[in-house]
């Protein structure tokens, strides 16, 4: 016989824990990608070399790493770099990519889309539109299930 | 190309008879319908009425002339036509605790695979002795729901698609009903449950898995938008292609170096296999259906415009399925050569694809669509 009792406290207990054949998220390995420099970045935008900061930015998102503040500076850094280039040269930009990158891209982009600033917002409709026109719905579909977010 | 609807509850699985003049079709119930062939169409001739949820997936073994349906109820059932042509269930004693989400026959009909959200496969054959089907499970190391399985062409590896992104190749070897096998370039040792091989690991769902005629390639889809595979001839050799689409849910070798798959997108796409075992998407199968030109008068245009705010009625899709493709089957040929393709969809159509003769010749999976062989016929589903 159950007792009725007013303690709700063991409705919150989270019983998967305690099942030993329960799922478990994979660990992944957090590859040693070091994000690139600032000054690197500042360098290559000083000498218009806009495509080259941003193709060394995707290729090497930390998107395995665990430390959000390198998270957190990638991202910037990424968007500071779109903010950079001109309305006319983003769609030649874009098809400078290689796939892997413009699904990075896409996660940049919708990332920004999720807290944006008010300088940032216009800059990222151009890109996603851009990049929408090479990596179509499924770099999008690829940004709502991938696990290793940017 | 021939196309079918069957009302408008999506269907969630189909099944052929071995001359095609039948078909097994579930609409998102708990019933199975049996359709038979005539001039007018498709007749229903019996509704397989014994599961108590949704069924999920429906198989029919050709030669022996069995269907096996599986659904939520976690329950699988086994039918037999008896003298009457009635056919009749038999339980199959899966031993799971959560709903079976796919089951297929293997090539040798002695046996069935019930893949299932309680995280393991049953492996189900007919016990003589006590007369019913009874089943082994292969668990290790599934971690999530199996949301669909295919069987090697001997009999007894068992490729399979999970929710933790995973496809893994079993042995699916069960000593009581088949002598025991040789290795083959999968693995050596093959003991039931043997977990041979795992791929994938990031991206989505597992949504569909397929061997090749010779056993030696396995390609799947999953819901990143990509397809993948593997060629275990070729050192296991990996290849990912990256889809524009929506996710695809379906896919089948349709020759030697070709795939068809379908899904989200609605559309089948077609890919090729080259040497270097790099997938490529070649194109969408058939012909776009163009949008028929009505008179727009004032008066209509007025109308539409008070009923959907737009002039043009723009709610039907240029593909011919109007809603998601949910699985493809093979209709004729074997998957070295398939001449005719069978889907199903959201949209409870099933539409028979031919192979364009004239372009057979390239790649052998030409498949297109010939607008005038186009033969609509409405079911009326339950009446």
């Amino acid at each position: 016989m159950s007792k009725s009792t007013s303690t709700t406290i063991f409705r919150k207990v989270n019983i998967d824990e305690f099942d030993e054949n329960n799922y478990q998220d994979e660990v992944v390995e957090a590859d040693q990608v070091a994000v690139p420099a600032e000054e690197e970045i500042e360098r290559l935008l000083n000498s218009k070399k806009n495509v080259d900061a941003l193709q060394l930015l995707l290729r090497n998102a930390p998107i395995t790493s665990k430390n959000q503040v390198d998270k957190d500076k990638a991202h910037q850094l990424v968007i500071r770099v779109l903010t950079m280039f001109k309305a006319s040269e983003v769609g030649d930009a874009v098809n400078s990519l290689d796939s892997n990158s413009i699904d990075i891209l896409m996660k940049y982009i919708y990332r920004e889309f999720a807290a944006p600033s008010e300088k940032s917002a216009s800059v990222c409709l151009t890109w996603h539109e851009k990049v929408y026109a090479v990596g179509g719905v499924g770099s999008i579909i690829r940004v709502l299930t991938d696990r290793k977010g940017v | 190309m021939e196309k079918f609807s069957f009302g408008v509850d999506p269907i969630t699985s189909h099944a052929w008879n071995r001359d095609r003049t039948q078909i097994a079709i579930s609409a998102n119930n708990s019933l199975v319908d049996i359709y038979q062939k005539s001039e007018e169409g498709w007749e229903k001739t019996q509704t397989l009425n014994e599961h108590t949820q949704r069924v999920t997936s429906v198989d029919w073994a050709p030669e022996s002339n069995m269907i096996v349906t599986c659904g939520s109820d976690r329950n699988a059932y086994v039918w037999i036509q008896n003298g009457n042509d009635e056919w009749k269930p038999s339980l199959v004693i899966l031993r799971i605790n959560r709903a079976a989400t796919c089951v297929r026959w293997s090539p040798l009909e002695n046996k069935f695979a019930v893949g299932s959200g309680s995280r393991l496969i049953s492996i189900c054959y007919f016990d003589k002795d006590h007369d019913w089907w009874v089943s082994k499970h292969i668990k290790k190391p599934i971690r999530s729901t199996i949301t669909t399985v295919d069987w090697h062409p001997n009999n007894i590896l068992l490729a399979c698609g999970s929710t933790d992104f995973k496809v893994r190749v079993f042995s699916a070897y069960v000593k009581d009903v088949e002598a025991k096998p040789s290795g083959n370039v999968w693995g050596s040792k093959l003991p039931l449950g043997a977990c041979l091989m795992e791929f994938g690991g990031s991206g989505g769902w597992v949504h569909g898995v397929s061997f090749d005629a010779t056993g030696n390639r396995l390609a799947w889809v999953s819901h990143d938008s990509t397809i993948n595979m593997v060629n275990a001839s070729a050192n296991f050799a990996e290849s990912q292609t990256k889809l524009k689409n929506l996710p695809c849910h379906s896919l089948q070798w349709v020759g030697p170096d070709s795939i068809v798959a379908g899904g989200h997108d609605c559309w089948l796409l077609r890919f090729s296999v080259d040497d270097s075992n790099n997938l490529t998407f070649e194109g969408r199968v058939g012909f776009s259906r163009k949008r028929t030109e009505e008179k727009v008068t004032a008066m209509s245009m007025f109308q539409s415009l008070d009923k959907r705010a737009t002039v043009e009625d723009d709610s039907k899709k240029t593909s011919i399925h109007q809603n998601s493709i949910v699985q493809l089957l093979i209709h004729t040929g074997g998957r070295e050569a398939v001449t005719k393709l069978s889907s199903v969809g959201a949209d409870g159509l099933l539409v028979v694809w031919n192979q364009h003769s004239l372009q057979a010749s390239i790649g052998g999976s030409t498949f297109d669509m010939l607008a005038e062989t186009i033969n609509q016929v409405n079911i009326a589903s339950q009446e």
